[in-house]
């Protein structure tokens, strides 16, 4: 017995999985509201990413310092956890936003959105925010309450209604961002910059200023998201690399700056993540997943919905 | 016999001679210098020098803060009475990041660096890994504060300790008769997927089977996972028991997506408090524990007769009777871990004075002095109870506990007693060579 | 080759060899430790500061030479000259592999691949985990270390050997990056990181010539992972994590990319940043991070190329 790995591929729990449709169901539930999350933590990436064309590798720490942020605030805030949360929404991507915009123009300006150099400086911004983070709050997991609690019983199992409560606010959030860049005056900016740096100056558009714009918004985007997710979580202060890195991959396989396309790669991923490791091993599905994100990037670099680069 | 010897043993010179050759360098006259620097004797009125490997950042950091404050505690303590062989203690803390290669290099420092006559303090496995070498090599008596099986399995070395916390083999071991007899014989286990998880598995599998009973699942979990609520269907729906030992802020998902699936309508919990460590259990969504059992090495909540020991421990560290720091109720301390320094540090004062520790020069007899130390009685020094030190394992035996979650509070169910925690090694460190 | 890029190679390992004479213990350790670590870093920034290329994976080159070595010696019963041989080995046919897939990438999409197929390595280290025992990792002991050179016994717990045995191989890694960068490959190297398209105008074969950085740059790391696992005795998953991909990155920056030296420099400034914050503030991350900000901002060519642009024109 003690030997038996069940973990590998095909084990006979796979066999014994009568009960297959409650499985199945539960795998579609979890995928969704993964793909929820994959998708709203990527959003601010995806957005940066596409316009500005650098990574920004503290994207992680600005997704932890929202969970914090919503942690602290639904402590100091009196009147239960529905309030705290509303006020999580407005303070902390506020707050985030402030960060981004002094990082923007201390450090990237200077740096001149060199590609490699952001990367260089947004790793060591990344230490500094966690240890601020490690210093300020400490180093315990924070459980934050949702804003209400509703267990939808089915007949096999129950399942969270603020998890659902995550899957439509992102969809709305998603749609707000998109209907934003696709029909107003300020995405039409943004695209006109996103296509050609030197074609927006022609035009008279300011990038430094819609780079410094869009930057705080990709933050303060997490930093929603962060608060939306950390009532499914916990707030710890190292929680950054994973949201990071499932970010990087979401918008890597969606192709750069396409934010349908990162919609996409988070409906994919999320499902596939769920059902692959039904019947894999979890570990040797993240295996797969990650060989996949390398496999699209080396075969298709633009990713899979994303247009060549100019 | 108090000659003073080198810290690389006289036959390894010969090696110096193939360093040479190797480093292709000239005449062996050079090795004339100062080379690998011998210890002088210290002196009496010096303080002894512990040197403290700390989790300060990196994810063992909720530990290393409590790791800190109880040892501090108890150096307090330990000087105030006279400290060691009538020599004050002091305390040398690095932070090792949690991360082992950075723990083997603080173990080298205050080997030779801080010139610390032992080092102590480590909890994180790897961590211990990564650096038990180096102090095996540097001959720096290394008390670890750990829990896991690596120095009872006889990986480690000759100056490796565990003499203030009992090992999982023997928590694990400790935990299957009363389960198999209170909650259930067929167990569905859910634990990490690495090295720690495997010690739960193996030992725990074999031990509920010598009591009649059965693991029906063996769930591991990815220690990267963030998300939990897909592994619950492989629980059979036969479970009489779901056992769960979870390492990581992620144990507060793990235990609301828990709660979500089953709702009130679930097989009894028996989990390992390791999770929770520093975490109240009346934190938002962990009212699903209410009712489920633990194995806490030192309970938490002191209960209504706490032992008097218990409550100057209590006193002294600055914790109140739910485990809580006494200046901020919200600050939960890491109760059934930390114990470990305030004792550990009682073993080092005891195997000093039994070894007559002068200095550097005297590790050899303080590893012996160590090893002789057989049964430990309860007491201000050992608030958690008596022990049984194993000398041949390095690693200490003692009494567990399983507490019931009752309106957020962890309450004594069981004691175990320290047999039940014992089990049959042939390892022997005391044949290595010192 | 000039006479005084010779004679500064080598009085820089001349001066390394002498320091063990008056260093203290603590400072022989630690060097010994930087020695080994330097390697990683020269083999990086052959990637990164000569042909141009950011990997963000370089963790699984290190950790292929580390498991390899460590389990060769543990569980194949290599003796330890054959583990470093079998690591190194490891090394080449795994980064041979990975460069032919990866460097079809690039720009930031090469950093990516890299970190994607590093973190894939990571994940199999703990997927793997009844062999490698995971995060918990493999002691090598004592008498696993022993072995017999040229008749005599060697000790590898023995400090002093031990520094030698890390300048040695340190030695031989400046020598191998100097001879490889004045030669013509390095200058390729330099072409095709200035310039890719005109290299491959030129009638180079660029990307022969990125797989043969990508190869050396992962053998280093492979050769110095073997060499940390067999001298510190010790191999764990955390080696194998991100961090480590993201040190010889920040070695190399500090020190100086495409400069031989640099890399070497760099690490061993960043370990005693490390070390002097840690002994006085559990803050040392934050030293990390503002040194790594404020290098971008003011010294984006690391030391010693900011010495070469002001002063020293000549240096490799």
């Amino acid at each position: 017995m003690a030997g038996r790995r069940p973990g590998h591929p095909f084990s006979s729990r796979t066999a014994s999985l009568l009960a297959f449709f409650p499985h199945l169901l539960l795998a579609i539930l979890e995928g969704t509201v993964a793909a929820a999350v994959l998708a709203l933590s990527a959003l601010g990436l995806s957005l940066v990413f596409g316009v500005m064309r650098v990574v920004n590798v503290a994207h992680g720490e600005f997704f932890m310092l929202g969970a914090m942020l919503a942690w602290w605030i639904a402590k100091m805030v009196p009147g239960g956890p529905a309030i705290g949360f509303v006020a999580a929404l407005v303070v902390a991507p506020l707050a985030v936003g402030a960060l981004a915009f002094i990082t923007e123009r201390l450090l990237l300006r200077r740096i001149n959105y060199d590609p490699e150099a952001t990367i260089v400086a947004t790793i060591g911004l990344m230490f500094v925010i966690q240890q601020l983070a490690l210093s300020m709050f400490g180093a315990d997991a924070k459980a934050v309450s949702a804003p209400f609690t509703y267990r939808i019983a089915l007949p096999w199992f129950g399942f969270s209604g603020y998890k659902l409560f995550v899957v439509v606010a992102s969809i709305l959030i998603l749609l707000g961002v998109w209907w934003v860049l696709a029909k107003t005056k300020w995405g039409l900016v943004m695209r006109v910059t996103q296509f050609d740096r030197e074609t927006a100056t022609a035009f008279g558009i300011p990038v430094t200023q819609v780079y410094s714009a869009v930057f705080v918004a990709g933050a303060a985007l997490v930093a929603v998201a962060a608060v939306l997710i950390v009532p499914i979580q916990q707030a710890h202060y190292l929680m950054g690399l994973d949201p990071l890195l499932m970010s990087f991959i979401v918008v890597i396989i969606g192709g750069l700056g396409s934010i349908k396309g990162s919609v996409i790669a988070a409906v994919i991923i999320g499902l596939s993540d769920g059902i692959i490791s039904m019947f894999f091993s979890p570990t040797l599905a993240s295996i797969i997943a990650t060989l996949a994100v390398a496999l699209v990037l080396v075969f298709r670099p633009q990713g899979l919905f994303g247009v060549p680069a100019r | 016999m108090s000659t003073t010897k080198l810290i690389v043993p006289e036959k390894k010179r010969i090696t110096r001679r193939s360093a040479l050759k190797l480093a292709g360098a000239g005449a062996a006259s050079m090795f004339a210098g100062p080379g690998f620097v011998r210890y002088a004797q210290a002196q009496s009125s010096e303080p002894i020098r512990i040197g403290f490997q700390v989790h300060k950042t990196g994810i063992g950091a909720a530990y290393g803060k409590w790791y800190g404050q109880t040892t501090d505690a108890a150096v307090k303590l330990i000087n105030e009475a006279g400290g060691i062989t009538g020599r004050p203690v002091e305390i040398i803390a690095e932070d090792d990041a949690t991360d082992p290669g950075r723990g083997a290099e603080v173990v080298e420092k205050f080997a030779t660096q801080h010139k610390c006559d032992v080092a102590f303090g480590t909890l994180f496995s790897h961590v211990v890994m990564g650096s038990a070498p180096r102090a095996g090599e540097l001959k720096l008596p290394y008390y670890v504060v750990s829990e896991g099986h690596h120095v009872a399995s006889g990986k480690l070395n000759r100056y490796t300790f565990q003499p203030g916390i009992t090992d999982v083999r023997s928590q694990v071991i400790a935990m299957a008769p009363w389960i198999a007899k209170n909650l259930g014989k067929k167990v569905a286990m859910i634990f990490p997927d690495f090295a720690f998880g495997y010690d739960h598995r193996d030992y725990f599998s074999a031990a509920i089977k010598a009591q009649g009973g059965e693991v029906n699942a063996l769930i591991p979990i990815p220690p990267t996972e963030t998300s939990f609520s897909r592994y619950f269907p492989q629980i059979p729906a036969d479970t009489e028991v779901i056992y769960h030992v979870m390492v990581g802020p992620a144990v507060l998902t793990f235990v609301k997506e828990l709660g979500e699936y089953y709702g009130s309508n679930h097989p009894p919990l028996f989990g390992f408090i390791d999770s929770l460590e520093a975490v109240s259990l009346k934190s938002p969504g962990l009212e699903f524990l209410e009712g489920s059992y633990f194995w806490e090495a030192y309970p938490r909540y002191a209960g209504a007769k706490p032992s008097e020991f218990d409550t100057f421990y209590r006193g002294k560290v600055g914790v109140d009777q739910y485990g809580a720091s006494v200046s901020d109720a919200n600050d939960v301390s890491t109760y059934s871990h930390m114990f470990g320094c305030w004792e550990t540090l009682y073993i080092i004062k005891q195997a000093m004075e039994a070894a007559g520790y002068k200095g550097p020069d005297d590790r050899a007899k303080l590893i012996e002095a160590t090893e002789a130390i057989t049964t430990i009685p309860e007491g201000n020094e050992h608030p958690q109870g008596d022990k049984v030190f194993n000398g041949k394992l390095h690693q200490v035996f003692g009494h567990q506990n399983i507490t019931q979650v009752k309106g957020g509070l962890g309450e004594l169910v069981y004691r175990t007693t320290i047999e039940e925690g014992l089990y049959d090694s042939t390892e022997d460190y005391t044949k290595m060579a010192l | 080759m000039t006479a005084r890029i010779v004679m500064l190679h080598g009085a820089v390992i001349l001066a390394l060899f002498l320091l063990q004479f008056v260093a203290s213990d603590y400072a022989v350790l630690t060097i010994t430790r930087i020695m080994v670590l330097a390697i990683y870093a020269l083999g990086y920034n052959i990637l990164f500061g000569y042909a141009g290329l950011l990997s963000l994976g370089h963790a699984m080159f290190f950790a292929t030479g580390l498991y390899a070595a460590a389990l060769g010696v543990t569980r194949l019963g290599l003796a330890v000259p054959e583990a470093f041989v079998f690591a190194l080995v490891c090394g080449i046919i795994v980064s041979v592999v990975i460069g032919l897939v990866a460097l079809r990438a690039t720009g930031v999409a090469f950093m990516i691949v890299t970190l994607m197929f590093s973190q894939a390595a990571f994940l199999a280290v703990l997927y793997f985990g009844d062999i490698t025992r995971g995060d918990e990792g493999i002691v090598i002991k004592d008498d696993q270390r022993n072995f017999s050179l040229f008749g005599d016994a060697v000790n590898l717990a023995d400090p002093v050997l031990r520094y030698n045995i890390a300048l040695a191989f340190l030695a031989l890694a400046i020598v191998l990056c100097l001879v490889v960068v004045r030669s013509k490959i390095g200058h390729v190297l330099v072409a095709i990181r200035e310039n890719e398209n005109r290299t491959a105008m030129l009638g180079y074969d660029v990307k022969r010539y990125k797989l043969i950085a990508f190869v050396l740059s992962g053998s280093f790391a492979a050769f110095s992972g073997a060499a940390y696992a067999l001298l510190f005795a010790y191999a764990g998953s955390t080696l194998a994590s991100i961090q480590y991909s993201i040190n010889p990155l920040l070695w190399t920056l500090l020190g100086g990319a495409a400069t031989v030296l640099g890399p070497v420099l760099g690490t061993a400034l960043m370990f005693l940043l490390v070390d002097f914050a840690s002994g006085f503030t559990s803050a040392s991350l934050l030293f990390v991070g503002v040194v790594l900000i404020l290098l971008v901002l003011f010294f984006p060519k690391g030391i010693l190329g900011t010495i070469r642009q002001r002063w020293l024109r000549w240096l490799p």
